[in-house]
Protein backbone atom coordinates (compact mmCIF):
# COMPACT_ATOMS: atom_id res chain seq x y z
CA UNK A 1 0.00 0.00 0.00
CA UNK A 2 2.97 2.30 0.82
CA UNK A 3 4.70 1.16 -1.91
CA UNK A 4 1.48 2.85 -4.50
CA UNK A 5 1.27 6.17 -2.21
CA UNK A 6 5.08 6.66 -2.76
CA UNK A 7 4.94 6.07 -6.42
CA UNK A 8 2.24 7.40 -7.18
CA UNK A 9 3.60 11.26 -6.07
CA UNK A 10 6.86 10.87 -8.25
CA UNK A 11 6.80 12.93 -11.49
CA UNK A 12 9.24 11.75 -13.83
CA UNK A 13 8.78 12.01 -17.29
CA UNK A 14 7.37 9.01 -18.99
CA UNK A 15 7.10 7.08 -16.01
CA UNK A 16 3.61 6.29 -16.81
CA UNK A 17 5.58 4.11 -19.90
CA UNK A 18 5.44 0.41 -19.37
CA UNK A 19 9.75 0.01 -19.44
CA UNK A 20 10.51 1.38 -16.17
CA UNK A 21 9.99 -0.33 -13.56
CA UNK A 22 10.12 -0.21 -9.95
CA UNK A 23 12.48 -2.11 -7.57
CA UNK A 24 11.78 -2.41 -3.85
CA UNK A 25 15.31 -2.43 -2.38
CA UNK A 26 15.39 -3.58 1.30
CA UNK A 27 14.12 -3.31 4.10
CA UNK A 28 16.06 -6.26 4.36
CA UNK A 29 18.76 -6.62 2.27
CA UNK A 30 22.49 -7.69 3.00
CA UNK A 31 23.68 -4.21 1.65
CA UNK A 32 21.16 -1.71 3.43
CA UNK A 33 22.91 -3.18 6.81
CA UNK A 34 20.43 -2.27 8.47
CA UNK A 35 16.49 -1.89 8.05
CA UNK A 36 15.97 0.98 5.35
CA UNK A 37 13.93 0.76 2.25
CA UNK A 38 14.50 1.82 -1.41
CA UNK A 39 11.96 2.15 -3.90
CA UNK A 40 13.77 2.67 -7.23
CA UNK A 41 12.34 3.54 -10.40
CA UNK A 42 14.62 1.72 -12.88
CA UNK A 43 15.12 1.33 -16.81
CA UNK A 44 17.11 -1.59 -17.62
CA UNK A 45 19.75 -0.99 -14.91
CA UNK A 46 19.61 2.73 -14.71
CA UNK A 47 18.42 4.13 -12.03
CA UNK A 48 15.93 6.90 -13.38
CA UNK A 49 14.44 7.56 -9.34
CA UNK A 50 15.32 6.84 -6.14
CA UNK A 51 12.91 7.23 -3.26
CA UNK A 52 13.78 6.29 0.20
CA UNK A 53 11.42 5.24 2.90
CA UNK A 54 12.55 5.19 6.39
CA UNK A 55 11.31 5.17 9.80
CA UNK A 56 10.91 1.03 10.30
CA UNK A 57 13.20 1.65 13.15
CA UNK A 58 12.09 4.70 14.80
CA UNK A 59 11.47 4.31 18.63
CA UNK A 60 10.46 7.92 19.83
CA UNK A 61 14.02 8.53 21.43
CA UNK A 62 13.31 12.21 21.82
CA UNK A 63 10.06 11.51 23.74
CA UNK A 64 12.01 9.63 25.95
CA UNK A 65 14.48 12.38 26.16
CA UNK A 66 11.99 14.32 27.59
CA UNK A 67 11.40 12.20 30.42
CA UNK A 68 14.80 10.82 31.47
CA UNK A 69 17.01 13.01 33.20
CA UNK A 70 20.35 14.24 31.79
CA UNK A 71 21.92 10.43 32.86
CA UNK A 72 19.81 8.43 32.19
CA UNK A 73 19.13 9.73 28.70
CA UNK A 74 22.42 8.27 28.12
CA UNK A 75 21.71 4.60 27.89
CA UNK A 76 19.12 6.21 24.91
CA UNK A 77 21.85 8.01 23.45
CA UNK A 78 24.31 5.22 23.15
CA UNK A 79 22.02 3.31 20.83
CA UNK A 80 21.59 5.94 18.19
CA UNK A 81 24.97 5.35 16.20
CA UNK A 82 25.87 1.78 18.28
CA UNK A 83 28.96 1.97 15.71
CA UNK A 84 30.38 4.55 18.36
CA UNK A 85 28.20 4.72 21.68
CA UNK A 86 30.97 6.85 23.36
CA UNK A 87 30.96 9.58 20.64
CA UNK A 88 27.32 10.16 20.96
CA UNK A 89 27.63 10.05 24.91
CA UNK A 90 30.18 12.91 24.82
CA UNK A 91 28.21 14.75 22.91
CA UNK A 92 24.91 14.67 24.66
CA UNK A 93 26.77 15.62 27.85
CA UNK A 94 28.81 17.99 26.12
CA UNK A 95 25.68 20.18 25.60
CA UNK A 96 24.22 19.51 28.79
CA UNK A 97 27.13 20.61 30.34
CA UNK A 98 27.26 23.78 28.10
CA UNK A 99 23.96 24.17 29.28
CA UNK A 100 24.45 23.73 33.01
CA UNK A 101 27.50 25.59 32.75
CA UNK A 102 30.03 23.20 34.10
CA UNK A 103 33.62 23.45 33.57
CA UNK A 104 34.63 19.88 33.25
CA UNK A 105 38.23 18.70 34.85
CA UNK A 106 41.49 18.30 32.38
CA UNK A 107 41.79 14.77 33.07
CA UNK A 108 37.81 13.85 31.77
CA UNK A 109 38.52 16.18 29.07
CA UNK A 110 41.43 14.06 27.90
CA UNK A 111 39.55 11.07 28.35
CA UNK A 112 36.73 11.79 26.75
CA UNK A 113 39.23 12.83 23.85
CA UNK A 114 40.76 9.81 23.28
CA UNK A 115 37.56 7.62 23.77
CA UNK A 116 36.14 10.18 20.90
CA UNK A 117 39.14 9.61 18.79
CA UNK A 118 38.70 5.46 19.69
CA UNK A 119 34.87 5.83 18.73
CA UNK A 120 35.68 7.45 15.19
CA UNK A 121 38.28 5.12 13.93
CA UNK A 122 36.19 2.01 15.12
CA UNK A 123 32.93 3.82 13.20
CA UNK A 124 35.67 4.56 10.33
CA UNK A 125 37.06 0.72 10.15
CA UNK A 126 33.28 -0.55 10.09
CA UNK A 127 32.56 1.87 6.88
CA UNK A 128 35.75 1.16 5.07
CA UNK A 129 35.39 -2.68 5.73
CA UNK A 130 31.79 -3.09 5.31
CA UNK A 131 31.88 -0.64 2.11
CA UNK A 132 34.66 -3.23 0.93
CA UNK A 133 32.55 -6.35 1.93
CA UNK A 134 29.55 -4.99 -0.51
CA UNK A 135 32.11 -4.44 -3.43
CA UNK A 136 33.68 -8.01 -2.90
CA UNK A 137 36.33 -7.08 -0.84
CA UNK A 138 36.09 -9.51 1.99
CA UNK A 139 39.16 -9.29 3.05
CA UNK A 140 39.19 -6.08 4.43
CA UNK A 141 36.21 -6.41 6.49
CA UNK A 142 37.85 -9.04 8.46
CA UNK A 143 41.35 -6.70 9.24
CA UNK A 144 39.31 -3.97 10.02
CA UNK A 145 37.05 -6.04 12.25
CA UNK A 146 40.36 -7.36 14.00
CA UNK A 147 41.32 -4.03 15.04
CA UNK A 148 37.91 -2.89 15.95
CA UNK A 149 37.78 -5.86 18.58
CA UNK A 150 41.01 -4.18 20.05
CA UNK A 151 39.01 -1.03 20.53
CA UNK A 152 36.22 -2.70 22.45
CA UNK A 153 38.21 -4.56 24.96
CA UNK A 154 39.90 -0.89 25.28
CA UNK A 155 35.90 0.25 26.17
CA UNK A 156 35.09 -2.98 28.17
CA UNK A 157 38.56 -2.37 30.46
CA UNK A 158 37.47 1.13 30.82
CA UNK A 159 33.76 1.37 31.26
CA UNK A 160 32.48 -2.59 31.90
CA UNK A 161 30.67 -2.71 28.78
CA UNK A 162 31.55 -3.36 25.04
CA UNK A 163 29.11 -1.87 22.85
CA UNK A 164 26.55 0.44 24.72
CA UNK A 165 28.96 1.75 27.56
CA UNK A 166 26.98 4.41 29.38
CA UNK A 167 29.90 5.62 30.36
CA UNK A 168 30.02 9.65 30.60
CA UNK A 169 28.16 11.37 33.34
CA UNK A 170 26.81 15.27 33.68
CA UNK A 171 30.16 16.85 34.98
CA UNK A 172 32.53 13.98 34.69
CA UNK A 173 32.88 10.16 33.57
CA UNK A 174 31.48 7.00 35.72
CA UNK A 175 34.76 5.89 36.62
CA UNK A 176 38.34 6.62 36.48
CA UNK A 177 39.98 4.60 34.23
CA UNK A 178 43.08 1.42 35.65
CA UNK A 179 46.74 1.57 34.56
CA UNK A 180 46.03 -1.42 32.31
CA UNK A 181 43.48 0.71 30.14
CA UNK A 182 46.88 2.89 29.15
CA UNK A 183 48.55 0.08 28.76
CA UNK A 184 46.25 -1.27 26.11
CA UNK A 185 45.60 2.27 25.18
CA UNK A 186 49.99 2.64 23.81
CA UNK A 187 49.42 -1.09 22.93
CA UNK A 188 46.41 -0.07 20.23
CA UNK A 189 48.65 3.24 19.27
CA UNK A 190 51.59 1.06 18.53
CA UNK A 191 49.53 -1.85 16.22
CA UNK A 192 46.89 0.51 14.51
CA UNK A 193 49.85 2.04 11.58
CA UNK A 194 50.08 -1.99 10.57
CA UNK A 195 46.02 -2.62 10.60
CA UNK A 196 45.55 0.69 8.14
CA UNK A 197 48.81 0.34 6.35
CA UNK A 198 46.96 -3.14 5.48
CA UNK A 199 43.78 -1.61 4.58
CA UNK A 200 45.64 0.70 2.46
CA UNK A 201 47.16 -2.34 0.31
CA UNK A 202 44.53 -3.89 0.41
CA UNK A 203 41.84 -1.44 -1.14
CA UNK A 204 43.68 1.99 -2.28
CA UNK A 205 45.09 0.07 -5.79
CA UNK A 206 41.99 -2.70 -5.71
CA UNK A 207 41.31 -2.52 -9.35
CA UNK A 208 37.53 -3.76 -8.60
CA UNK A 209 37.15 -1.38 -5.85
CA UNK A 210 38.18 1.93 -7.86
CA UNK A 211 36.29 0.75 -10.44
CA UNK A 212 33.43 0.59 -8.42
CA UNK A 213 33.81 3.67 -6.51
CA UNK A 214 35.90 6.16 -8.37
CA UNK A 215 33.29 8.99 -10.31
CA UNK A 216 29.83 7.16 -8.52
CA UNK A 217 27.97 9.42 -6.74
CA UNK A 218 29.46 12.50 -7.10
CA UNK A 219 28.74 15.65 -4.68
CA UNK A 220 30.00 19.26 -5.43
CA UNK A 221 30.87 21.43 -3.08
CA UNK A 222 28.42 23.73 -3.38
CA UNK A 223 25.41 20.85 -3.07
CA UNK A 224 27.33 19.50 -0.48
CA UNK A 225 26.84 23.02 1.59
CA UNK A 226 23.71 23.72 0.15
CA UNK A 227 22.24 19.85 1.69
CA UNK A 228 23.76 20.64 4.61
CA UNK A 229 26.65 17.71 4.81
CA UNK A 230 28.93 17.71 7.43
CA UNK A 231 31.61 15.66 8.12
CA UNK A 232 33.88 12.95 5.93
CA UNK A 233 31.45 13.37 3.17
CA UNK A 234 31.50 17.24 3.10
CA UNK A 235 35.29 17.16 3.51
CA UNK A 236 35.49 14.95 0.54
CA UNK A 237 33.88 17.34 -1.85
CA UNK A 238 35.76 20.20 -0.85
CA UNK A 239 34.58 21.58 2.64
CA UNK A 240 36.87 22.77 5.17
CA UNK A 241 34.82 22.49 7.98
CA UNK A 242 36.03 20.27 10.67
CA UNK A 243 34.32 21.52 14.28
CA UNK A 244 37.66 20.19 16.15
CA UNK A 245 39.24 23.02 14.52
CA UNK A 246 36.68 25.22 14.20
CA UNK A 247 34.72 25.35 17.88
CA UNK A 248 37.62 23.27 19.53
CA UNK A 249 35.89 21.84 22.67
CA UNK A 250 37.58 19.22 24.75
CA UNK A 251 41.18 18.69 24.80
CA UNK A 252 40.84 19.54 21.15
CA UNK A 253 42.08 23.01 21.83
CA UNK A 254 45.38 22.07 23.35
CA UNK A 255 45.74 19.16 20.62
CA UNK A 256 45.52 21.30 17.12
CA UNK A 257 49.43 20.75 16.55
CA UNK A 258 48.76 17.13 16.64
CA UNK A 259 45.94 16.68 14.17
CA UNK A 260 45.36 18.51 10.16
CA UNK A 261 41.93 17.98 8.74
CA UNK A 262 41.80 16.08 6.10
CA UNK A 263 39.83 16.95 2.36
CA UNK A 264 39.60 15.78 -1.09
CA UNK A 265 37.88 17.53 -3.94
CA UNK A 266 36.28 15.19 -6.04
CA UNK A 267 33.20 14.37 -4.11
CA UNK A 268 32.98 10.88 -4.89
CA UNK A 269 32.64 7.31 -3.42
CA UNK A 270 36.23 6.92 -3.79
CA UNK A 271 37.14 10.46 -2.11
CA UNK A 272 34.71 9.65 0.88
CA UNK A 273 36.56 6.99 1.11
CA UNK A 274 39.96 7.76 1.00
CA UNK A 275 38.97 10.95 3.95
CA UNK A 276 37.79 8.08 5.74
CA UNK A 277 41.43 6.74 5.58
CA UNK A 278 43.02 9.89 5.98
CA UNK A 279 41.19 11.02 9.16
CA UNK A 280 42.25 7.70 10.82
CA UNK A 281 45.56 8.60 10.81
CA UNK A 282 45.13 11.74 12.14
CA UNK A 283 42.53 10.32 15.36
CA UNK A 284 45.46 7.92 15.74
CA UNK A 285 48.11 10.30 16.38
CA UNK A 286 45.56 12.42 18.61
CA UNK A 287 44.76 9.01 20.23
CA UNK A 288 49.36 9.26 20.75
CA UNK A 289 49.62 12.50 21.88
CA UNK A 290 46.74 12.25 24.39
CA UNK A 291 47.53 9.36 26.30
CA UNK A 292 50.65 10.39 26.31
CA UNK A 293 50.28 14.05 28.17
CA UNK A 294 47.46 12.24 29.47
CA UNK A 295 47.21 14.57 33.17
CA UNK A 296 46.33 13.29 37.00
CA UNK A 297 43.85 14.75 38.82
CA UNK A 298 40.27 13.90 39.36
CA UNK A 299 37.93 12.77 36.28
CA UNK A 300 34.80 14.57 38.46
CA UNK A 301 33.91 18.04 39.09
CA UNK A 302 34.24 19.22 42.74
CA UNK A 303 31.65 17.78 45.10
CA UNK A 304 30.50 21.09 45.88
CA UNK A 305 29.83 21.95 42.72
CA UNK A 306 26.45 19.92 43.27
CA UNK A 307 26.01 18.57 39.81
CA UNK A 308 27.48 15.71 39.03
CA UNK A 309 26.90 11.62 40.95
CA UNK A 310 29.59 11.72 44.16
CA UNK A 311 31.89 8.80 44.10
CA UNK A 312 30.82 5.66 46.55
CA UNK A 313 33.09 6.16 49.09
CA UNK A 314 31.83 9.81 49.56
CA UNK A 315 28.08 8.53 49.55
CA UNK A 316 28.69 6.31 52.13
CA UNK A 317 31.36 8.05 54.21
CA UNK A 318 29.98 11.69 54.33
CA UNK A 319 27.08 13.16 54.89
CA UNK A 320 27.44 15.82 52.23
CA UNK A 321 28.24 12.77 50.04
CA UNK A 322 24.87 11.13 50.86
CA UNK A 323 22.86 14.65 50.45
CA UNK A 324 24.28 15.08 46.90
CA UNK A 325 23.45 11.46 45.75
CA UNK A 326 20.16 11.50 46.74
CA UNK A 327 19.54 15.02 45.69
CA UNK A 328 20.54 14.04 41.58
CA UNK A 329 18.48 10.55 42.16
CA UNK A 330 15.10 12.02 44.15
CA UNK A 331 13.07 12.30 40.75
CA UNK A 332 11.64 15.29 42.33
CA UNK A 333 15.12 17.08 42.86
CA UNK A 334 17.69 16.24 40.38
CA UNK A 335 19.52 19.24 38.54
CA UNK A 336 18.45 22.75 39.09
CA UNK A 337 18.79 23.86 35.30
CA UNK A 338 18.08 27.39 33.77
CA UNK A 339 14.76 28.14 31.85
CA UNK A 340 16.58 28.62 28.50
CA UNK A 341 17.88 26.48 25.58
CA UNK A 342 21.22 25.68 23.71
CA UNK A 343 22.92 23.70 21.21
CA UNK A 344 25.85 21.91 21.20
CA UNK A 345 27.56 20.07 18.88
CA UNK A 346 30.48 17.93 18.30
CA UNK A 347 32.31 16.61 15.60
CA UNK A 348 31.61 12.93 15.56
CA UNK A 349 32.68 10.04 12.96
CA UNK A 350 29.35 10.75 10.88
CA UNK A 351 29.66 14.47 10.96
CA UNK A 352 28.68 16.86 13.31
CA UNK A 353 25.97 15.51 15.80
CA UNK A 354 24.44 18.15 17.72
CA UNK A 355 21.64 18.15 20.64
CA UNK A 356 19.16 21.01 21.06
CA UNK A 357 18.50 20.91 24.35
CA UNK A 358 15.66 22.88 25.86
CA UNK A 359 15.16 22.99 30.06
CA UNK A 360 12.52 24.48 32.05
CA UNK A 361 14.02 24.63 35.55
CA UNK A 362 13.46 20.88 35.74
CA UNK A 363 16.46 17.86 35.94
CA UNK A 364 15.18 16.65 32.44
CA UNK A 365 15.34 18.18 29.20
CA UNK A 366 11.84 19.59 27.79
CA UNK A 367 13.39 18.94 24.62
CA UNK A 368 16.67 16.96 23.33
CA UNK A 369 16.24 17.17 19.79
CA UNK A 370 19.13 15.44 18.16
CA UNK A 371 20.52 16.54 14.73
CA UNK A 372 21.04 13.15 13.58
CA UNK A 373 24.35 13.23 10.82
CA UNK A 374 22.81 10.21 9.12
CA UNK A 375 19.65 11.65 8.69
CA UNK A 376 20.93 14.36 6.42
CA UNK A 377 23.18 12.38 4.48
CA UNK A 378 20.53 9.68 3.34
CA UNK A 379 18.61 12.76 2.18
CA UNK A 380 21.54 12.62 0.06
CA UNK A 381 20.83 9.35 -1.56
CA UNK A 382 17.96 10.36 -4.55
CA UNK A 383 20.40 12.92 -5.40
CA UNK A 384 23.55 10.64 -6.00
CA UNK A 385 21.68 7.83 -7.61
CA UNK A 386 20.58 9.85 -10.33
CA UNK A 387 21.26 8.29 -14.09
CA UNK A 388 23.63 5.20 -11.92
CA UNK A 389 23.59 1.77 -12.22
CA UNK A 390 22.24 -0.54 -9.61
CA UNK A 391 24.60 -2.22 -9.03
CA UNK A 392 26.28 1.24 -7.70
CA UNK A 393 23.41 1.56 -4.75
CA UNK A 394 25.96 -0.50 -2.66
CA UNK A 395 28.95 1.14 -3.23
CA UNK A 396 27.04 4.51 -2.48
CA UNK A 397 25.36 3.32 0.55
CA UNK A 398 28.38 2.09 1.95
CA UNK A 399 30.26 5.47 1.42
CA UNK A 400 27.49 7.60 3.18
CA UNK A 401 27.65 5.25 6.20
CA UNK A 402 23.91 5.24 7.38
CA UNK A 403 23.36 3.84 10.61
CA UNK A 404 19.47 3.57 10.58
CA UNK A 405 19.20 3.82 14.62
CA UNK A 406 20.64 7.18 14.18
CA UNK A 407 18.73 7.49 11.11
CA UNK A 408 15.16 6.62 12.67
CA UNK A 409 15.64 7.23 16.28
CA UNK B 1 27.36 41.21 15.29
CA UNK B 2 27.40 42.65 11.20
CA UNK B 3 24.73 40.50 10.23
CA UNK B 4 22.24 42.45 12.88
CA UNK B 5 22.55 45.77 11.20
CA UNK B 6 21.38 44.14 7.73
CA UNK B 7 18.16 42.70 9.60
CA UNK B 8 17.61 46.12 11.54
CA UNK B 9 17.71 48.01 8.25
CA UNK B 10 15.41 45.39 6.54
CA UNK B 11 12.76 44.28 9.10
CA UNK B 12 13.24 46.70 12.46
CA UNK B 13 10.30 45.92 14.56
CA UNK B 14 9.68 42.55 13.37
CA UNK B 15 12.18 40.47 15.39
CA UNK B 16 13.73 40.30 18.69
CA UNK B 17 17.11 38.76 19.80
CA UNK B 18 18.28 36.74 22.60
CA UNK B 19 21.54 35.29 23.53
CA UNK B 20 22.38 32.62 25.80
CA UNK B 21 26.16 31.06 26.11
CA UNK B 22 27.60 30.70 22.49
CA UNK B 23 24.31 30.78 20.47
CA UNK B 24 23.17 34.17 19.54
CA UNK B 25 19.28 33.75 18.21
CA UNK B 26 16.94 35.51 16.16
CA UNK B 27 12.95 35.37 17.23
CA UNK B 28 9.99 35.93 14.82
CA UNK B 29 6.94 35.52 16.50
CA UNK B 30 3.86 34.03 15.23
CA UNK B 31 2.50 37.44 14.04
CA UNK B 32 5.49 38.01 11.70
CA UNK B 33 6.78 34.67 11.44
CA UNK B 34 4.86 33.57 8.27
CA UNK B 35 5.02 36.85 6.73
CA UNK B 36 8.97 37.72 6.94
CA UNK B 37 10.30 34.18 8.00
CA UNK B 38 11.32 33.55 4.39
CA UNK B 39 12.57 36.70 3.12
CA UNK B 40 14.41 36.86 6.38
CA UNK B 41 16.01 33.32 5.90
CA UNK B 42 16.80 34.58 2.66
CA UNK B 43 18.52 37.99 3.28
CA UNK B 44 21.13 35.71 6.26
CA UNK B 45 21.76 33.36 3.12
CA UNK B 46 22.31 35.97 0.23
CA UNK B 47 23.50 38.68 1.96
CA UNK B 48 25.25 37.86 5.29
CA UNK B 49 27.16 34.84 4.23
CA UNK B 50 24.90 31.99 6.07
CA UNK B 51 24.87 29.61 3.21
CA UNK B 52 24.34 26.22 5.18
CA UNK B 53 21.23 25.16 7.02
CA UNK B 54 23.11 22.68 9.68
CA UNK B 55 19.92 22.37 11.63
CA UNK B 56 16.21 22.38 11.73
CA UNK B 57 14.08 21.34 14.81
CA UNK B 58 10.37 21.86 16.01
CA UNK B 59 9.76 21.86 20.27
CA UNK B 60 6.59 22.79 21.26
CA UNK B 61 6.34 25.09 23.75
CA UNK B 62 2.63 24.21 25.59
CA UNK B 63 3.16 24.85 29.46
CA UNK B 64 6.68 26.15 29.39
CA UNK B 65 7.36 29.17 31.75
CA UNK B 66 6.12 32.63 30.00
CA UNK B 67 5.88 31.01 26.16
CA UNK B 68 3.38 33.13 24.50
CA UNK B 69 3.35 30.56 21.15
CA UNK B 70 3.24 27.21 21.13
CA UNK B 71 4.98 25.97 18.29
CA UNK B 72 8.09 26.72 17.63
CA UNK B 73 10.49 25.59 14.20
CA UNK B 74 14.54 26.38 14.89
CA UNK B 75 16.67 27.42 12.11
CA UNK B 76 20.19 26.98 12.80
CA UNK B 77 22.47 28.26 9.91
CA UNK B 78 25.80 29.00 9.60
CA UNK B 79 28.74 30.70 7.45
CA UNK B 80 30.83 27.96 6.41
CA UNK B 81 33.71 30.08 5.77
CA UNK B 82 33.73 32.29 8.89
CA UNK B 83 32.05 29.48 11.49
CA UNK B 84 29.50 31.92 12.57
CA UNK B 85 26.48 30.68 13.83
CA UNK B 86 22.92 32.14 13.76
CA UNK B 87 19.83 30.85 15.44
CA UNK B 88 16.28 31.75 13.70
CA UNK B 89 13.51 30.79 15.99
CA UNK B 90 9.77 30.97 14.09
CA UNK B 91 7.00 30.45 16.11
CA UNK B 92 3.21 29.31 15.06
CA UNK B 93 -0.07 28.71 16.92
CA UNK B 94 -2.98 26.27 16.42
CA UNK B 95 -5.41 25.92 15.40
CA UNK B 96 -3.44 25.70 11.85
CA UNK B 97 0.22 26.12 12.25
CA UNK B 98 2.05 26.68 9.06
CA UNK B 99 5.31 28.37 8.20
CA UNK B 100 6.84 28.91 4.89
CA UNK B 101 8.85 26.37 3.62
CA UNK B 102 12.80 26.76 2.64
CA UNK B 103 13.39 24.36 0.37
CA UNK B 104 14.08 26.90 -2.25
CA UNK B 105 16.88 28.02 -0.24
CA UNK B 106 17.87 25.16 0.89
CA UNK B 107 17.68 21.80 -0.33
CA UNK B 108 18.73 20.13 2.52
CA UNK B 109 15.71 21.33 4.26
CA UNK B 110 13.37 19.00 2.94
CA UNK B 111 13.55 16.34 5.18
CA UNK B 112 14.05 18.16 8.11
CA UNK B 113 10.59 19.84 7.05
CA UNK B 114 8.97 16.50 6.67
CA UNK B 115 9.80 16.00 10.42
CA UNK B 116 8.93 18.97 11.71
CA UNK B 117 5.60 18.28 9.89
CA UNK B 118 5.64 14.52 11.07
CA UNK B 119 6.67 14.99 14.62
CA UNK B 120 4.62 18.45 15.62
CA UNK B 121 2.08 19.00 12.48
CA UNK B 122 3.65 22.41 11.88
CA UNK B 123 2.53 22.47 7.86
CA UNK B 124 5.41 24.15 5.01
CA UNK B 125 4.04 25.82 2.51
CA UNK B 126 5.29 25.23 -0.67
CA UNK B 127 6.74 22.13 0.10
CA UNK B 128 7.62 19.68 -2.67
CA UNK B 129 6.93 16.47 -1.15
CA UNK B 130 5.19 17.32 2.42
CA UNK B 131 4.33 13.59 3.03
CA UNK B 132 5.23 12.12 6.98
CA UNK B 133 8.55 11.02 7.16
CA UNK B 134 9.50 8.75 10.31
CA UNK B 135 5.67 7.66 11.56
CA UNK B 136 3.31 5.39 8.60
CA UNK B 137 1.58 7.58 6.64
CA UNK B 138 -1.62 5.68 8.08
CA UNK B 139 -0.79 7.29 11.61
CA UNK B 140 -3.16 9.70 13.14
CA UNK B 141 -1.11 12.38 15.74
CA UNK B 142 1.81 14.03 15.91
CA UNK B 143 4.16 12.26 18.57
CA UNK B 144 6.19 14.83 20.00
CA UNK B 145 3.62 17.26 20.37
CA UNK B 146 3.56 17.65 24.28
CA UNK B 147 0.12 16.84 25.02
CA UNK B 148 0.33 13.91 23.30
CA UNK B 149 0.77 10.82 25.90
CA UNK B 150 4.26 9.02 26.58
CA UNK B 151 2.99 5.95 27.59
CA UNK B 152 -0.63 3.97 26.57
CA UNK B 153 -2.68 3.03 23.69
CA UNK B 154 -2.87 5.48 21.16
CA UNK B 155 -3.44 5.27 17.29
CA UNK B 156 -1.86 1.96 16.89
CA UNK B 157 -4.35 -0.22 17.83
CA UNK B 158 -6.65 1.70 14.93
CA UNK B 159 -4.13 1.02 12.51
CA UNK B 160 -6.29 -0.60 9.45
CA UNK B 161 -5.45 -4.69 9.37
CA UNK B 162 -4.19 -5.89 6.09
CA UNK B 163 -4.49 -9.56 5.71
CA UNK B 164 -1.96 -11.78 3.13
CA UNK B 165 -4.23 -12.46 0.76
CA UNK B 166 -4.95 -8.13 0.06
CA UNK B 167 -1.11 -7.38 0.21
Amino acid sequence: MALEQATAVEDVAGADQEFLYTLNFGPQHPATHTTLRLILTLDGETIVKAVPDIGFLHSGFEKLGEDLDFNQYTTIVDRMNYISPVANEIAWHHTVEKLLGIEITPRCKYLRTILAELARISDHLLCVGACGLDLGALTAFLYAFNAREKIYNIIESTAGQRFHPSYTRVGGLAADISDDVVAQIRDFVKTFPKVHNDLCRLLNRNRIFIDRTKGIGVLTKEEAINRSCTGPIARASGVTRDLRKDEPYLAYGELQSAFKVVCAKNGDCYNRYLVRMGEMLESWKIVAAAVENLPSGPVNVALNDKQTIPDKNATYRSIEGLIQHFELFMWNRRWESPVNEVYGANETANGELGFYVVTDGSGTAFRARTRPPSFIHFALFPHLMEGHQISDVPAVLGSLNIIAAELDR
Amino acid sequence: MPYLDTLNAKFAGAFTTSAFRDNARVHLSAEHAPKVLFALLKCLKDECGFDMLTELGGIDYLNYPNATDRYCVVYGLTNTVTGERVWVKAFANDPDPELPSVVELWKGADWFEREVYDMYGVRFAGHPDPRRILMPSEFVGHPLRKDYPLRGYGERHNFPTVTRAES
